[in-house]
This record gives structure tokens, sequence and C-alpha cells, in this order.
């Protein structure tokens, strides 16, 4: 019998599947060694077959999306309990991605903001319910958490697989991985570890030059007539990530002349991404007047994010806070 | 639970009453005793002085019979006692390093008066110290040679008397000066306060001693271009300007001099009241005395004839071809001694000073008084020849001012006493003194005050709002006007005189700043120069090696100038006995693997410690240069640089144990 094999997206945007799509014939290779259990995205399955599964029948389950609702939580605790293997799956499930931004509000004003804004039409201002009364029993739909929270901060997780999506080839490489366990011919690595993923920093993927770091300006590309096609983009004033970020992705947008935003997360040594490029940036910006460099980071217009974007679900506040 | 892997002992001070009576000092050991022994807290104690011999003795006893592996002490910043207690636990076999102390004064009892509140904040601190000194390594202090030499940086009194201090003891100097000639300001004035001695006749001496002493090189013409290096062992770039003058030829006999036909106005020495030759020495005094060339104002550079100096030299000494020259050598310490500038006076424009003629600055009027001045010490108004019969002398100028500066730049109300006296006896003019307070604490000073106010010079307090010469009354004419507010009798005034003298303040060199981080040190906002500590390290700075005398670290007159340039020579002569010295193991290093070599660190650090592979594409921390500052460690996007003492384990751990939850 195959070992069973499961994906499922809580708080995301499909991406992740597609990317394992993407892989192309691999995925017949998934199939020819694993008996698909549960992939909502890809075929028909109700949670109650998952929960009348054995504990732990389950050898790998690819989990993406952040924990937004209840829903979310309910099937992680679910997929923990039936899976040997739990890898946070993509950018959301590890860090909160771009669901995670959300943290910057309270969910009573992202509610207010999606049904009663300008750009809304909801003459009878009407709010979603969590449950409703009907004349055949309550019906019941997911609650919003307060926030959104990553994979780990709700279940115990083995493996995290970052990247928004993470790329086809990385994909491939693991499951050939896993494949190759289930074969008896490789060994999983450490609990805890971070796959599919290189060792350092998009820079060390990134075929740019690079020389000493002065930054008089930051800009963004579509506003510079012509980039310098084999300079470093942060030289050039584009706040490029790559630095802070881990490899795996071959550097693909620095490569193609577009900024690194951060989907890969970050790097070994990196604790909070945002923080950590912010005093990066910081550090080189050249010049001693407050006016000036008040200017010069002007030219960063929205660094919640430029330094946040993927990883403020996962970050060390996790997201906005009170002061008190 | 685990068990925990140390074994600590937690000592909280009462430092005398200077905890205790904020904090409740018994309360938080007890409380570190039970809600700290998971981390691994054995024993917590409390004592009256920490830092006595008995309160370490306490220390050294528990480690030697309870077996501690690490030692917290609360008590004041670590700026005053780390040393002590790191000391005492070396002394008890523990490796210093392990141990941790925690401020609860300047951070705690000082700061707040609640005792409650005071008490948990006390407990947190305590509980971050024990959360962080779990992570400790046990560090070995690194040991480097010294370089017996010592590079001063300006060659004036301050700067002169500590290379006169160490080449007397022995050691070798260089001076390095920037103008043609040692001497400084000083060479500049006629008499000294309080005493009225000469000013040249005390000093020349010691420039004479400073040009023959065989331990002193004197670079004077000559600029530091560039330090790297690190205390023991710097090496300096000098770059030695072009004087168009062959040294070992000259004879300093003075007849190029004489023999140039062009006349340059001399804006430094004689801050633009007298005339220099394109060829010259700034003062007969000077060391050395052979002559620099002014290539901006020689004819023969300008229109390629002339060469009167060359043709009349009798010893060849002249070289047109002469270039710069960078000149490097190494030393083991370093003492910058390189003064002040003058307020420029034009940025009070209601003094009128650069647009009225008469109003002149202290430097000005310094030269003035000089025998050897413009005016042969004849103390006339701008033309020349007429005596004032009334001079005011204003205060403060451009000190003691939010809009300027807001410092007191201590040498002018002596300075303003001293021409006060020298118009009184040469001129027997009036004198007015216009003043905000008198300031005289030196020794002899305050009587020095007396003395003038005996003899006859008015002294009006008030800031004086106008220098103006637009007449209002028929003895106001062809005068001018000082407009002030005399706050001790509550009026406006407006005095008559002929002569206005602006006892302009000090203020740091114009480029302070760029010197600064030449030599790796820090400036405060002003632009002086901040010593290790204000009261117990006045001339050493925050960098190993590097020190400040004189006006350097802020404005003082010369006996104060020379207490300092002698305490640094005395400070690096310490240094240079020692023969060799250790260094605080506190290092950044970078986790070559995690290194991309983004290059976002290389120009940052102040030591010049990270250097770039261009075949690795990785950076790389020089052991020995680095200070342990942090700059790179916060700089680096990839966490790559790690700083020993300082990882993330240990300030996320001390974070962690500031957040506990005290109340309980």
């Amino acid at each position: 019998m195959k070992p069973k094999f499961a994906m499922y997206w809580a708080s995301s945007c499909g991406g992740c599947e597609i990317a394992v799509l993407n892989t192309h014939e691999k995925i017949l290779d998934v199939d020819a060694n694993f008996d698909v259990a549960f992939w909502p995205v890809a075929m028909d399955a109700k949670y109650k077959d998952v929960e009348a599964m054995e504990d732990k029948s389950i050898l790998l389950t690819l989990f993406n999306g952040g924990i937004r609702n209840d829903e979310n939580e309910e099937i992680a605790n679910l997929l923990r309990q039936k899976s040997q293997i739990l890898v946070a799956f993509g950018s959301c499930a590890t860090e909160g991605c771009i669901p995670g931004m959300a943290n910057f509000s309270p969910s009573h004003e992202i509610v207010e903001t999606a049904f009663h804004t300008l750009s809304t039409e909801n003459p009878n201002s009407i709010y979603p319910q969590t449950s409703y009364k009907m004349p055949e029993g309550t019906i019941y739909i997911p609650t919003i958490n307060s926030r959104v929270k990553t994979l780990v901060d709700v279940v115990p997780v083995d493996y995290f697989m970052p990247g928004c999506p993470p790329e086809s080839h990385q994909i491939s490489a693991v499951l050939d991985l896993v494949i190759a366990v289930v074969k008896g011919e490789a060994e999983l690595p450490p609990k805890g570890a971070v796959i599919g993923v290189g060792n350092s920093t998009v820079c060390d993927e990134c075929d740019r030059e690079r020389d000493v770091k002065k930054i008089r300006e930051f800009t963004r590309a579509h506003l510079v007539g012509a980039l310098d096609p084999n300079l470093c983009l942060l030289e050039q004033g584009i706040p490029c990530n790559g630095s802070a970020t881990r490899s795996g992705c071959d550097a693909r947008c620095p490569t193609a002349g577009a900024q690194c935003i951060g989907c890969y997360g970050p790097a070994p040594g990196v604790i909070d991404y945002g923080a950590r490029l912010i005093s990066s940036f910081a550090s080189v910006v050249d010049s001693n007047d407050p006016d000036e460099i008040e200017r010069i980071l002007d030219g960063i217009p929205d660094p919640a994010g430029q330094f946040y974007r993927f990883s403020l679900a996962g970050s060390l506040l996790k997201g906005a806070r009170e002061a008190v | 639970m685990n068990t925990p892997k140390e074994r600590i002992g937690v000592y909280i001070c009462h430092c005398g009453t200077n905890i205790s009576a904020v904090v409740d000092v018994e309360d938080v050991a007890q409380w570190a005793a039970n809600k700290l022994e998971h981390k691994g807290v054995v024993i917590a104690r409390d004592h009256k002085f920490m830092c006595s011999s008995l309160g370490q003795e306490l220390v050294e006893n528990d480690i030697k019979e309870l077996g501690l592996t690490r030692v917290v002490v609360a008590a004041c910043s670590p700026h005053l006692h780390e040393k002590t207690f790191r000391t005492a636990c070396e002394r008890a076999g523990l490796n210093p390093y392990l141990c941790e102390l925690v401020s609860i004064r300047e951070q705690v009892s000082w700061v707040h008066s609640d005792k409650v509140v005071a008490t948990q904040k006390s407990k947190a601190i305590v509980s971050s110290g024990v959360e962080r000194l779990i992570y400790h390594e046990a560090l070995e202090q690194l040991s480097v040679p010294i370089n017996p030499a010592t590079l001063v940086v300006g060659g004036g009194i301050a700067g002169i008397q500590a290379t006169l201090e160490l080449a007397d003891a022995g050691s070798p100097v260089y001076l390095v000066e920037r103008e043609p000639s040692i001497g400084g300001h000083m060479a500049q004035f006629d008499k000294t306060f309080p005493t009225l001695d000469c000013s040249a006749c005390i000093l020349t001496p010691k420039m004479v001693d400073v040009g023959i002493h065989p331990n002193i090189t004197l670079l004077t013409w000559a600029e530091v271009e560039q330090v790297n290096g690190y205390v023991g062992n710097f090496d300096v770039t000098v770059r030695q300007k072009a004087r168009k003058v062959i040294t070992d030829l000259c004879t300093g006999c003075g007849i190029c001099i004489e023999k140039c036909p062009k006349n340059v106005l001399d804006d430094i020495y004689e801050v633009g009241m007298n005339y220099r030759k394109a060829v010259y020495t700034p003062f007969p005094q000077a060391v050395p005395n052979y002559p620099v060339m002014d290539l901006d104002n020689c004819i023969y550079f300008d229109t390629g004839k002339c060469k009167a100096c060359e043709k009349f030299c009798p010893t060849n000494a002249i070289d047109f071809e002469q270039e710069d020259e960078m000149l490097k050598f190494q030393v083991g310490n370093i003492i910058l001694a390189t003064g002040f500038d003058l307020f420029d006076a034009r940025k009070m424009s209601n003094y009128g000073y650069g647009r009225l003629e008469n109003v002149f600055n202290s430097l000005e009027f310094e030269r003035m008084c000089n025998a050897s001045g413009p005016t042969e010490g004849e103390i006339v108004l701008r033309d020349g020849v007429t005596t004032p019969k009334a001079v005011g002398i204003i205060h403060c100028v451009g000190s003691r001012d939010k809009s300027h500066n807001a410092y007191c730049s201590s040498i002018c109300c002596m300075q303003s006493l001293k021409f006060a006296h020298l118009v009184e006896e040469r001129t027997g003019a009036h004198v007015y003194n216009f003043y905000i307070d008198i300031r005289t604490p030196g020794k002899g000073y305050d009587e020095f005050y007396n003395r003038i106010v005996e003899e006859g010079t008015h002294f009006v307090r008030g800031k004086v709002a106008e220098v103006t010469n637009a007449a209002r009354q028929p003895d106001e004419k062809k005068k001018l006007i000082i407009q002030v507010e005399d706050t001790l009798i509550g009026k406006q005034r407006r005095i008559p005189v002929d002569m206005v003298i602006l006892s302009a303040g000090l203020e740091p060199r114009h480029d302070a700043k760029e010197v600064a981080k030449l030599f790796g040190i820090s400036c405060s906002a002003d632009g002086w120069y901040i010593e290790k500590h204000p009261k117990l390290d006045p001339v050493a700075t925050m960098t190993d090696g590097v020190y400040i005398a004189g006006c350097v670290q802020g404005p003082k007159d010369i006996p104060a100038s020379i207490a300092q340039g002698a305490a640094a020579a005395a400070r690096v002569q310490g240094k240079i006995q020692q023969g060799e010295m250790l260094m605080e193991p506190i290092r950044a290093s970078i986790i070559e693997e995690q290194c991309s070599g983004c290059r976002i660190c290389n120009d940052l650090c102040p030591y010049n410690a990270i250097l770039y592979h261009d075949a690795t594409m990785t950076s790389e921390i020089n052991a020995a240069l680095c200070q342990g500052c942090g700059t790179c460690i916060a700089a680096c996007p990839a966490g790559a640089v790690i700083g020993t003492s300082y990882s993330n384990e240990q300030v996320l751990a001390q974070i962690e144990g500031l957040l506990m939850d005290v109340s309980v």
C-alpha cells in the first residue's frame, strides 16, 4: 500500500497548489509513489473522511496558507494529528505572507473596510454573521481570528518550506527526497529544518556586480529611465531585499531587473526580517543631515510593505500593537 | 523541568542608600533566590557595598564554596564596576566574562521614586541579567605589543607639552602640525592672564626644545592623511606638503623672505592685520625656522617669472620642483591636540564686525598688542595712528547664546579683563566691559578681576544689543555706539566709544568632524571631542590608544591645556611602559557561509577592520582591529555578523528576562 499524501490550503491564494502542479511530470511521481488522501483543491474530499483516518496515517502533508480563522486552526490541528510529516508549505504557512499584513489592523477594521467603504455597495449594511438560524437549524461560517497566525503558532511543525510560492524545482527536489526516504534510500533532515532553500541569501545567487554601499536615494525601478543591467540594484537606489532573504529562488527577480521583495523569507541568521532590513538599509544611508536622511527615506513610500510584506505575522511583534 | 545547566550567584548591592532608599533590596534578593531557582540561581544575597572588599569576598567565597559557574551583580553601571567584579571572579578562578553587572542604580533607583515599581523593575533587570548570562561564553583577552612611538597631532601648547613630556621620558614622538611653525594660538598672544607674563617668553623655549630634541620628529606644514590599525599598532600616513625649500640645505637666514617681492595678507597668524611674503615663516621665532612657499601667491608659479628667492639663496635650498611627500610610519598611541577656531563674529551682524572698521575680534586685538605685531604693540584704531579714548569690550560673543553656541567659552572673561588692563595701561582710555556674568574661577583669577576693577574699568552687566555708528546725539558723532540694557540699574544705555573689541568664543575646528572620523573617535553635538569619562578619564577617548588634550576637548585656558597635554603624555607613557596590553575580547566575526558579500558592512567600520575578499565574495573582520562596537552586526542584513557577548540568543534572552512577570 502506498503512503498517503495530503495538501491543504488555509488562508492562501492557491498559488502554492499551482506551484506543485507546475512541477509538470513530477506530479506523476507523486501519484506513482503516494496515495493522495486529501487535497481539496485537486480532488473532492470531506473533513469527516480525514477525521475518520487513523492518527499518523498520512505520511506527508504540505500545509499552505496562514491561520486566519477557526476553521484553518481546526484543520491544522486535525492534519497534525493525522500526519507523520507536517510541512509548513509556502510563505503564508511559514510567516503569514500577504494575508498576514492584515495584522497591521484590528480584525473589526478589516471587516469594516470590506463591507462598508466608499467602494463597497452595501446599502442595507449587511455584515457577515458567524452563525444564522434557519428553519432547518443553525448554520455557521468560520470565525475570523484577531490576527493571522502562522502554522507553527498553532501546531508543532516538522519542516518549513518558504516561498511565495516555493519554486517548482525546489518542490521537485523535496518530493524526490521524500520518495527516496520512503524507499529507504535517504534520510530526512533534522526536525525543524527549513527545506527547499539555499543556505545564504539571494545575493549569493545574484550575478550583479556589487561594491561598497552608499545610498543617497531610494527610488523605484519604473521611475528610473534605464537601470544598469550589471550593477547591484540596491546600489542603484532600488530597495532590493535580497541581502536579507533566503536563497533558493535563483535570484529570479533581481536577475530580471526587479527588486527582491523577500518572498523566500529570512536568511538563516535573521530573526526579524523587517527589523533587520530596516537597520541594514539605515546603516548605508549616506548622510548625517536629518533633513537629507528624511528625504532619502521618503524614497520608500510604504515601509511596512517594503520590509514586512511577507513576514509580519511571523515577526517578533507579529503585527501592530496598541501603544500602552 | 530540566535541571539548570549553570550554578548562578546573584548579588544585590545597597550602594549605601543610593539603591536601598528606593529599591527593597532584600526583597529583590529573596525573590531571585526563589523565582529564578529554575534558571540556575543557587544563591542570592544583598550587601551594603558590593564593591567593597567584603562584598567582593562574598562573591569569591561563593564561587569557591558553592561552585558557582556564573555571577550576576545588580549594582551601578558596568561603566564603573564591571571590572571590579570581573576581577573578583577571576581571583576565585572563574572566567571574568562569566560575570554580568546589571544596573539598578542609574537605571532604577536614581530615576524612580515609587518603591514598589522600582523594586519590580529591579527584579526584571536581575531576571534579564540571569537569562542573558546563561549564554555567556568564557572569553580570553587578546594581548598586543605596544609600539613605543607616539603621534601627536597639533603643535599648539597642549601638543608641545605632550610631545616634550614623552620625548623627555625617552619615547620617540612624531609631532605633526599643519601650519609652517608650531606654537599655535599661544604664539599669537602678547600677554597671558592673570600674571601678564609675556606669552612668547614662556612659549618659545619649549618650541626650541621641540625643534632640537633627539626623540622628536617634527613634521610641520604636514597633515595626517590616513590612520589604520589599533592601539599599540597604528599605521599612519602623513602628507608632507611641499615647502619648495630643501630643509637639509636651508639655514633659516631669511634672505629669500627679504628678497621676495610679493606681499600677501596673512590671514592665519596675523589674522588679516598684516602682510607676509609669498615665501615666509609666520613669525621670527618660528620652529622650524625654514620657510614655506605659498604657491597660490608666488609670482613664479603664477607667471613663470621671478625666482628671486632662488637667485639670492646662499645655500641653493630653493627647489621649485619639490612635490608633496607621503610619509608612512607606525605608532602605538595618538594624542590629538588640534585646538580651536575662533567664533566668526560676522555671524552676529548686530555687533558690526567686518562692517564697522573699528570693531576688532579678540585675536586681532591680541596681534595688535603684540610687540612684533602689525602695530608693534600700539593700541590704535584701524587707521593705524589714532589712539582710542574710549574702548568697549564685549564678553560672550558667540558663547552662552542659543543662536550660536550654548556653552561658556571659559577663557573670554579673563581675556577681556586682560584686554581692559592693556588698553588702560597703554592708552589711558576709558574702558567699558560688557558682561553677562564674570567667571573667574582659576587660581589668581578673581584677584586679577579685582585688580582690573580697581584700575577703573567700567563694568556694565548686560548683553549688548547692538554696536552702531548711527549717531543720535552730537557726542555720538563719529563714534561707535554700544546699545545695552544695563541690568544692574535697569536702564537702556548708549555708550559712545572709539573702539570695540569682541571677545569671541572658541569653536571646534571647522574640520573637527572629519578629523574625528579619521581617528575613529566621537564628537559632541557641538563638535568638541568626547573624553572617555568627563571626570575620571578626561584625556582618553572611547577609542583605545587615542587621547585628547587641550581645546580639542572643550574650551580651556593655557594652564588647563598644558595640564591635559602632560596628562595625556603620562597616560601614553604608562601604556608604553607596559610593553604590551590586553584588549577586551568583545569582537564581531562573520560566519563565512552566511555572508553573501553584499558589502553593506564594508564602509561602516569605524576601525577599518572589515575587508572584502573578491575571490570568495565574502567579507571578513580582522579580530585585532575590531573594537566590538557592533555597527556591522546591526547592519548585516543576513545576520551573518555575530558579536561575542551580544549574540542574538543573549539579546533575546535578555529581553525575555525583562518581560518576565515579576509581580508574582
